[in-house]
């Protein structure tokens, strides 16, 4: 599905603020993974995703998706395999558009755009229903811009968008962090079950301890750009908050993963 | 006294309002629907304004000067996309350069710095010969050609590459991750702008009767106070209301202009007068503390 292959991202190369993001990393996805990943402040994981989506290029290595090799191509070049879902709820919509029209852009992802009306009668049927899944009331208020929603609603929206025209790989950049426990949760429940009813392959990035475990068939630490563990099946069921406190103790020095 | 200036400023408000107004649509595409602050305006203006009128000197039909305009307008604004997108000049510079490089091109094109135009045909001469009141068929005129640009723009505006247009200047990471090139979408939309503003810098010089080089100073200005006037009437809850906000505040600034000229204000002292206007409508909000400013542009 995708293959990262001894990939190096180095930033302010050259200079005194140097900084190794990401040292050599080897990773293969299958199709079908959840794979949740950790790793504290700086560890990469971020960075991590951008090279997948493209936002930026690597310094070292080859990125493959469905054996395609796609290091270099530009990001909205990407777009027809990859969803991704940022922290920041503002991220994933426009606020100055309607929802509907936000739907309808997210429609036509990785697709060739012309001039066609936007939002076509036929789809609208269509996102009243999706809307109805998410049971916030949005059903009645695709005219309403995106700015007047809140930012978990929003962060729905974002979600809902991905399963309009379903990527290959999802990207979920710590999606939830930003929202309050209630939201939060909330839409944790919605990514899951769009997740297996669709059965995404997918990339969760978390600094959530609890949350990297309960969700997910396999779980990655990253740590100073590397990858310290990489564990599945089993092995990751049975995993506890303790055993990798126990295991990876030293390396985990931000605190806050750890009470989180 | 004062109420017969009234009634007199406004079929002359009304004709140049309208005509103006194309400008102000332009603006509304670059400064609100594209958030960039584009400056190519007052060299693209007096760009189709010289086009046009080199075009009818040389005797050729003065639909050519036009659609010649159109052309040269759109190329315009896509050189300053282009420098911004591909050579990373920042917004404005990228349009200060293209508007400093046509003050040449468009002397250039006239041959000298102006071109008068009151003794040939031009394309209003048929509406002008008619046995009514100049003002009738002139309004009816620009009224029919600058509300069909506004409704071909409330129409593109809500295909599918008006809605990655204006992601792209709503939220550039969001649409790029959804498989828009926000780059082709800037420079395709400053095309879009500049060619109207051309445009309208062909039909004013037919209007007027003359292409003068200097005629574009100060366009932006004006265009902006347009549209924010309009905006005070009108919001900019809907597409459609952003794009009758810049065609009506269009004609009601040019109403006020008019009046002062009448009520003695130098003409010289035009510019300053709407810079000041402008001045005041951003300013306000940011001194009551109001959260939201009246512009939001990025890459400046």
């Amino acid at each position: 599905m995708i293959r990262l292959e001894d990939i190096i991202k180095i930033f302010s190369k050259g200079t005194i603020d140097e900084k190794v993001a990401i040292n050599g990393i080897n990773l293969h996805i299958r199709e079908g993974d959840f794979v949740t990943v950790i790793g504290s402040n700086g560890a990469g994981k971020t960075t991590a995703l951008n090279l997948i989506s493209g936002t930026c290029s690597p310094d070292g290595g080859e990125i493959f998706i469905d054996g395609k090799k796609v290091t270099n191509l530009p990001e909205h070049k990407r777009a027809k395999f990859l969803g991704r879902i940022f922290q920041d709820p503002l991220m994933g919509t426009a606020s100055s558009m309607s929802i509907e029209e936000n739907l309808a852009i997210a429609d036509l992802r990785g697709q060739r755009r012309g001039l066609g009306w936007g939002v076509k009668k036929a789809r609208r049927k269509h996102y009243m229903d999706i809307l109805k899944m998410l049971d916030l009331g949005l059903e009645t208020r695709l005219k309403d811009k995106v700015s007047l929603l809140s930012g978990g609603q929003r962060q729905s929206l974002t979600l809902l968008m991905v399963t309009l025209s379903l990527p290959n790989l999802l990207l979920l950049d710590e999606h939830t962090a930003a929202l309050d426990p209630k939201t939060a949760q909330r839409v944790m429940d919605l990514t899951k079950k769009i997740i297996q009813e669709n059965n995404l392959t997918t990339i969760m990035v978390t600094h959530n301890m609890q949350q990297a475990i309960q969700y997910g068939n396999r779980m990655i630490m990253l740590h100073e750009g590397r990858v310290q563990f990489d564990i599945e099946g089993e092995e990751k069921k049975n995993l506890t908050v303790e055993d990798v406190v126990k295991r990876f103790g030293a390396e985990l020095k931000d605190e806050a993963l750890l009470v989180a | 006294m004062f109420l017969s200036s009234f009634l007199r400023t406004i079929p002359i408000s009304l004709e140049q309002g309208l005509a103006y107004g194309i400008v102000a649509l332009g603006i509304v595409i670059s400064f609100r629907i594209l958030k960039f602050p584009d400056l190519t305006v007052d060299g693209s203006f007096p760009l189709g304004a010289a086009a046009v009128a080199r075009l009818i000197m040389e005797g050729m039909s003065p639909i050519y000067g036009v659609i010649l305009a159109i052309i040269l307008g759109f190329i315009a604004g896509c050189s300053t996309g282009l420098l911004n997108t591909k050579l990373k000049i920042n917004s404005l510079l990228a349009g200060i350069l293209v508007m400093t490089i046509l003050y040449s091109v468009n002397l250039r094109v006239m041959g000298r710095s102006n071109i008068q135009l009151l003794t040939v045909n031009t394309l209003l001469t048929p509406l002008e010969s008619l046995e009514v009141n100049r003002f009738i068929p002139i309004i009816a005129f620009f009224f029919v050609v600058t509300i069909g640009i506004k409704i071909l723009t409330d129409m593109f505006l809500h295909t599918q590459i008006g809605f990655a247009m204006r992601a792209t200047g709503d939220n550039e990471q969001m649409i790029r991750t959804l498989g828009a090139n926000t780059d082709n979408m800037t420079v395709l939309g400053l095309g879009i702008s500049n060619a109207f503003v051309a445009l309208s810098g062909a039909l004013v010089a037919q209007d007027q009767g003359f292409s003068d080089v200097g005629m574009g100073i100060g366009m932006i200005v004006a265009g902006l106070a347009s549209i924010i006037i309009g905006e005070a009437l009108f919001g900019t809850k809907t597409i459609q209301r952003m794009t009758i906000a810049a065609v009506v505040g269009s004609i009601i600034y040019k109403f006020i202009i008019s009046l002062g000229l009448r009520l003695g204000l130098a003409p010289t002292d035009l510019k300053m007068a709407t810079g000041v206007m402008v001045i005041l409508a951003l300013g306000i909000p940011a001194l009551k503390k109001e959260k939201e400013g009246k512009l939001h542009l990025r890459g400046v």
